[in-house]
Formats: C-alpha cells, structure tokens, sequence
C-alpha cells in the first residue's frame, strides 16, 4: 500500500479548481443577492399579466415569494447591475458551484486513488468530504424548490470557510494507521461525514431564519436594522425556513445516531469497549444530546420552539468543537497522524 | 379525618412535582443540563481513561487537585452528580412514556375518531358533487393503508379513516430502547471486568489470568477474582510497520495462549482491529513500546538485571521509563542491606537517536539506533516500605525529602551493549531491547444487549421522525360527498397528499385506483 504521487498531485490540483470555482460561485450569488431584487418592480407587474391572461390557477409558490419581498419600502436607487445581469450571475454561479461540487468529488477520488484506501483517513479529508456532502445536499435543496438559489450565497461562504480551515490541516497523502485499517471506516465514518454536511446545511439555514426572524421583529416596531439583519428583506419568511431547517436535522439526525453506534461497534473492536467516554465521543453524545433537544423543543409550546433554532446553532459550535478543538487541543483516542 | 387533609396536600404536592418532571420542558431542560454535565469530563483527565495523566495533574496542580477530586472531577462519568441528571432525566422519560404507551394501546384498539360536526373548518376540506359509494370509499382508504370505521346515522355514512400509527410506535421503541441501553450497561458494569497488561516478548514476560498479573484492572461489584476465567498469554513477538515519516502502518503481536489453566501453545496474530476471543474474554492489541533491558553491577560484583517497560511520549517513541534496583548493594556474605545505597535510575529512551545533540527525542519509532539516557538516583528507593509506587518513573517524594539523590556524573546517552560507570566504581549495562505489547482483557456480558437496544434505537428513531399520523374523514350524504382532513403532527405535503385522496375517491366510483398513494415520503 504506497501512495502514487502522480495521483495526489491531481487531487491537489482538483482542489484549487474546485475553490476557483466556488470563489466564482460565492461572487455571482453576491451579486444575484444584491442587485436581482431592484428590477422587481419592473418584472413584476409584467408577470401578473401573464397570469390575469393564464386563468385562474393558483400563483406558483415562486411568484408568491417575490411579491411578498417587493412589499418592503420602495427599491433603493443602486447604480450598476440591471436585474437581468444579476440573474445571469445567479445563472453562472449555479454551474460554478456544481463544476465545483464535480472538482470536490474528484478531488475526494483522486486522493482515494492515490493512496488505495477511502479518502476519509484525516482531519483534511474528512473536513473535505463534510463540506463535499453539504455542497450535494445544498444542490439538492436548491432543486427541491425548498429555497430560492441566490441563498446559495450562504451556503457557498460556509463551506470555503470549511474549506480554508481544511487547508490549515492539510495532510499528505498516505497509508492509514493501524487503528483506522478497518472496513468499518467506511461505514462509521463515512455516516459521520453525511450527517455532518447535512447538519452543516441545516446550520446554513437555521442562522437565516434567525436572521429573518429578527428583521420581521425589527422592522415591525421600526427599529434600525443594522448588519447582518440588513440581509432580512431578501430572506425567505422565518417560518419557511423554519421548516427546512427542521427537514434538514430530521434527516441528520438519523445518521449521527447510527453514526455513533457504528463508531461504538468499531471501538470494541479496536479498543476492547464500546463506549469508553475518549473525548470524541463525548462531544459526539453532547451533540446527539443537543440536537435531540432541538427536535423535542418543537414540541413544547412557545417558549420551546422560540428557542429551538439557537438550540440548533449551539448543536453545530458543538460539532464544530469536536472536529477542531477535540483533535487540535484534546488529547484522547480519536487522534491520529497529529490531527 | 382531619388527618387526611395533610395528607391530601402532601399527595397533591408530590402528584404536581411529578407531572412537573415528566413534563416534556422538564425533560428538554435535563437533556441539556446532561449535555453540559458531559463537558468537564473530556477537558479533566479521567481515571477510567489515563490514571498517568490524572497524576500528572495532580503534580501540576497541587492546590486545585484534590478540590477537583472531592467533586468526582476526574471521575466524571461515575460520579453522583453525573448520575443524577441522567436518572432523573430516565425518571422524567418513563413519567412521560408509560402514560404514552397507555394511550397508544389504547388508540390502536379504539376505530378512529368520529368527524367533527363542521367539516369545513378543517385545515383541509373538500366537497363533490356527487354521492360516493361508502363501500368503494372505505376500499380506497384501506387500500392506502388507512385505517377505516364506518358509522351510519340518518343523516349519512359517515367514514374515520387514520394512520401513522407507527410515528408513535417508533417513538415508544426508541425511547424504551434508550432505557434499555441503560439496563445493558448497568448489567455490564456490575458484571464485566477489565485487566491492562503490559507484555513484554519472551517466555519471561508471559502471565496468567489473574489480577496481581495486572497493571491496572476493574472488576464490577458482582465479579469476583475467582471468577476471571484461567487462561495465559505470552508475546512472541511485536512487529511495527513504519512509514518514513513514522507514521504507523501496521502492529502485529505474535502471540501464544493456552486455555483452561493450559500453559500457551497457541499462536494467534493479534492486531488492532482483531481482537483475540478467550474463553468469554476478548485480548485487545492498544498499544506498544520499549523495554530496554539494564543490569546494574555493585559494589559487590552482584549483577541485576531490570527489563521495565518505558512509556511512550511521542509519536516517535520517545520513552521515559525508570529501572529501580531496592537490592542494589546487598552484603552477599552477611545478607546485610545498605539503605542508603539502594540504586535507582529515571531516563528517556530513544528508538533511533539523532545524530547530531540535543539527544532527548526520538527520530524514528524503529529501533534503528537505540539510545538510552539515563539519571542516577542513590539512597532510599522507598521501595521496601511497600508502599505502592509507579514503576513509570522514581518516586518523586524520595527525591523530594532527600532519600534518594543524585549521582553527580557527566551525562551520556548510551548505545546498545554499552556501559556507564559511576562515581563508587558500579556500572550500569544498556544490555538489550525488547518491544512490548500494551493489551487489555475484557469481559462484558451487556454488550449483545446494549446492541441490541442500539439497534432498536434506530429502528424506532426513524418511522418516529419519518412517518406523519393523519385522519381522514368522508362523510356521503344525499346532498353529495365532503371529506375533510387533519394532519396530527407536522406534514407539510399534507395538503397534496389530501388532493390526491379526494382524486382517488372521485374516481373510485368505476374503477380501483391503479397507483397506491400516500405513501409516507
């Protein structure tokens, strides 16, 4: 089992395409974000004839959803970018972002070529993998209709953040320690990866609907609004999100839960027990913890669902936490090659 | 009876704080207090998982330690305080789920609900024209799983139609299952037992199953030591793959064991991942080092021999270990001992020295170039006062209270087969280096059963969170047919799954339907 260099280098390569791409990516939903609101005003009573003239059929949940926003004040004056441009830019930035998504995967691949094994055997690559699965489960939300594209803004700027800070723990490629020479890595942490993207997503749209939330409650008592709750207007509804963000950690969830009990059924293999309290999985069963109190806080009324989605953002800083700060700060078994 | 009004107020005082704890908020505020009461335990070291570096603290923080101690800090996962939450919280759980189970039993043996009066302040409503067949009705909604009640007054046939019964059913499995994960664990921890070992290779370092035989070990409340089963176990050898780098590639420990009190004969080869199966307990490969081999020639001429396993500081194997030497210049005509000329050595060993200074750490995990640097302590080991003592390191307390001191020589790192003398003419020998192996042992009877409630877990998590209970009501009059509907739980493709309903029903009057719908997405 040796690592073939050509192969690696390739992988490498495939990952500075791959941020070129989201870079293209992140600067074309910027720029759909910003100025593909201003024309609204034109478009949209052009499209309600269309619809006056198309019968009496319910409005497409898309219409509704852009009228309701051009209900605001009245259009600021933003020179530059028309309407049509900015959505050529949402345009571009949609196949940026799934070129991109095809680097990242090609990437993963060609690092798993090189070295002969699942490209999930370090910190880097499975920061890489994560951020690849929150990517796919981005695009997929996006074609599901759940939310509107240019939102991918925000999807775009967490994962380079992820990204970046794959880069401050790059790891060559290279054969597994012993410890992770076990079929059983690709099935724990392979669900672990899943459950992580997917939880990531679900941050993604949790930190919007507590950002519209707090822009309804601001603009409703004529507050000032000030940044980031300046992006509320070209949210979706708080509710809206609410909802996804609950389909995104219904989904989640899951998979954290079988990703633990393939990591127990792996550690009494590997280490003699099946829970043994090694830090990773403390803070592993802290964020099963955490989010099974996000779903049930759904379910208690008021007060419980008003704090459920700051329940969910303490759920991601604490899987945050035990990606970097278990392996960087914390000694326990879940180390390996340094990180 | 004017007795009975105290004790009817206690009553309802204790009935309130019940219902407060099995209250949903309750249990969602336990959740997250058990949360935060996991924390400490991955930032303190933990007795069950590195007694070293509990004592490493302890040196470190003198002060802090024992206040630390006092609140089962390094003890975090056994301690009261620890337990409380999670019992009161499985207090809480089965407050709520008895009550739940109670309830579902008795919604699955009750039909479904008969329709509200109004019918058309229902999330979702519907009216047709014309007069469906109740029959056909009740035929489409089985069809798609519903499940169907028809009651008939003079008004009409009105049919309740339900599902998603399993939404609740897997809700009682998982959390049922949780306290049977409980169970399972209690029952190994008051049945199972451990033993860590450090093993070094050859016939000499062999042992038996047997406590004294252990480095460190635990044993549940209801184990005794007679109970360990008979068995033995000796290292032939270790090997370790390196890369360049050093990183690690493969551990094999060629091991030899004998069952049912039988000396070992059997070869197998232990690696990481491949636990060896013995006798109910399972040998576990965790980890390997050094242990170098150093005799101690005294005043006398006597030689001693030490093979003590150094412990691993790095990834390149840097080790620190001590060979400690309580009968080191014994009279051999009289027996007489000298306490004070009792020999102790502390120092790091290196796998591959560097070749240029400082030589303190490894460059290599591979025994390439083995280098041994030692500190000379002489006086009182402490040893004979039998007090226990780690067999890691000197004891820092002789050294502290000047018991032990140090032999003033020019430090040397030495190199296989050398020699070092000290300053009274004894010399200490660098004779060899033999790897070891750091096994554990463990039995634990709950693990099928904490599978198996894993397992159910699972199985009960997912319909809990997938499936979506909602009721259907047709009501066929002569005026026509209205059906309404109500999703029970949170279902955002309710609406449409309705509209398909109703499709479905309208034409039930000639055909079957050919697509089964309302399938749970």
């Amino acid at each position: 089992m040796t690592t073939d260099p050509a192969l690696a280098d390739a992988s490498n390569t495939a990952f500075v395409a791959m941020i070129l791409l989201y870079a293209v990516a992140m600067f074309g939903y910027a720029v759909e974000y910003a100025f593909a609101r201003r024309a609204k005003t034109v478009a949209a009573p052009a499209r309600e004839l269309v619809t006056a003239g198309g019968g009496t059929g319910p409005a497409s949940p898309e219409h509704v959803d852009e009228s309701e926003e051009d209900d605001d004040a009245p259009p600021p004056v933003t020179p530059g970018v028309s309407f049509r441009q900015a959505v050529l830019a949402g345009r571009i930035a949609l196949v940026a972002m799934v070129l991109g998504a095809v680097a990242h995967a090609a990437s993963l691949g060609l690092r798993a070529a090189a070295v002969g094994r699942w490209p999930w055997g370090n910190m880097y690559e499975f920061i890489v993998a994560v951020s690849l699965v929150g990517v796919i489960a981005w695009i997929a939300v996006v074609a599901k209709g759940w939310v509107a594209r240019r939102l991918s803004l925000f999807a775009m700027l967490a994962t380079v953040l992820m990204l970046g800070a794959a880069t401050r723990v790059y790891t060559e490629a290279a054969p597994l320690v012993p410890a992770l020479d076990s079929y059983w890595i690709a099935i724990h942490v392979f669900a672990a990866i899943v459950a992580t993207g997917v939880f990531m997503v679900g941050f993604v749209t949790v930190v919007l609907q507590l950002i519209s939330r707090r822009y309804a409650e601001l603009s409703a008592r004529d507050a000032v609004i000030r940044f980031p709750m300046t992006l509320g207007p070209r949210l979706p509804l708080a509710e809206k999100l609410d909802r996804i963000t609950w389909r995104l950690h219904v989904m989640a969830f899951p998979l954290w839960t079988f990703a633990i009990i393939a990591g127990a059924i792996w550690a009494r293999e590997s280490w003699g027990r099946y829970w043994g309290w090694d830090p990773k999985e403390v803070w592993s069963f802290v964020a099963w913890v955490v989010y099974a109190a996000y779903l049930h806080s759904r379910a208690t009324g008021g007060a419980g669902r008003r704090w459920a989605p700051w329940i969910a953002v303490v759920g991601w800083a604490v899987m945050l936490f035990n990606l970097f700060g278990v392996n960087l700060f914390i000694d326990g078994l879940h180390s390996y090659a340094g990180v | 009876m004017t007795s009975s009004a105290p004790r009817r107020k206690i009553v309802a005082t204790l009935r309130r704080w019940w219902r407060q704890l099995t209250s949903m908020r309750t249990a969602l505020v336990l959740l997250l207090i058990l949360a935060v009461a996991a924390v400490p335990g991955s930032l303190l070291p933990q007795r069950s998982l590195n007694i070293e570096q509990v004592r490493a603290y302890y040196e470190a923080n003198p002060d802090l330690a024992p206040v630390v101690d006092r609140l089962w800090g390094f003890d975090v996962y056994a301690s009261p305080w620890f337990a409380a939450v999670y019992l009161l919280l499985f207090t809480s759980l089965i407050g709520c789920l008895v009550p739940r189970l109670r309830d579902h039993v008795k919604s699955l043996r009750t039909p479904p609900p008969q329709a509200p009066a109004r019918m058309s302040l229902l999330p979702q409503h519907r009216e047709l024209p014309e007069r469906l067949d109740p029959d056909r009705v009740a035929k489409v909604l089985r069809h798609n799983r519903f499940r169907v009640t028809t009651r008939t007054t003079d008004a009409g046939v009105t049919l309740s139609a339900e599902k998603g019964y399993l939404r609740e059913a897997g809700n009682l499995l998982f959390h049922f299952s949780l306290l049977g994960l409980l169970v399972g664990m209690a029952y190994g921890s008051l049945y199972g037992w451990y033993g860590n070992r450090i093993l070094v290779a050859g016939e000499d370092g062999a042992f038996c199953n047997t406590l004294q035989q252990y480095d460190e070990y635990g044993l549940g409340p209801n184990v005794d030591s007679t109970d360990l089963p008979p068995f033995c176990l000796q290292l032939d050898d270790f090997t370790a793959k390196f890369l360049d780098n050093g990183q690690p590639t493969d551990f094999i420990a060629d091991v030899r064991y004998g069952q049912g009190g039988e000396a070992p004969q059997d070869t197998y080869r232990l690696e990481v991942n491949h636990p060896l199966e013995l006798d109910g307990a399972s040998v576990f490969l965790l980890g390997h080092g050094y242990a170098p081999v150093i005799s101690y020639t005294d005043r006398y001429g006597v030689t001693q021999v030490s093979t003590t396993a150094f412990l691993a500081q790095d990834a390149q194997l840097t080790s620190t270990g001590a060979a400690v030497f309580p009968d080191a210049n014994v009279d051999p005509e009289t027996g007489e001992a000298d306490p004070d000329a009792e020999v102790a050595f502390e120092g790091i060993l290196m796998p591959t020295t560097p070749e240029q200074p400082p030589f303190t750490t490894s460059v290599s995990p591979e025994a390439d170039n083995p280098g041994l640097m030692l500190v000379t302590y002489r006086g009182d080991t402490g040893l004979d006062d039998g007090q226990p003592q780690s067999v890691y390191s000197v004891d820092a307390e002789q050294i502290a209270d000047g018991s032990l001191e140090v032999v003033d020589i020019e430090p040397k790192v030495l190199s296989l087969g050398e020699s070092m003398e000290l300053d009274d003419g004894t010399t200490v020998t660098f004779e060899d280096l033999v790897p070891y192996a750091t096994l554990q042992v463990r039995e634990d009877p709950g693990e099928l059963f904490v599978l198996g409630s894993a397992v159910a877990i699972l199985a009960g998590l997912l319909p809990a969170l997938i499936v979506k209970r909602r009721r259907v009501w047709v009501r066929v009059t002569d005026g026509g047919t209205e059906m309404g509907g109500l999703a029970r739980t949170e279902y955002d493709g309710f609406a449409e799954e309705f509209d398909r309903i109703g499709d479905a029903l309208s034409h039930a009057r000639g055909e079957r339907p050919k697509t089964k719908i309302g399938i749970e997405s």
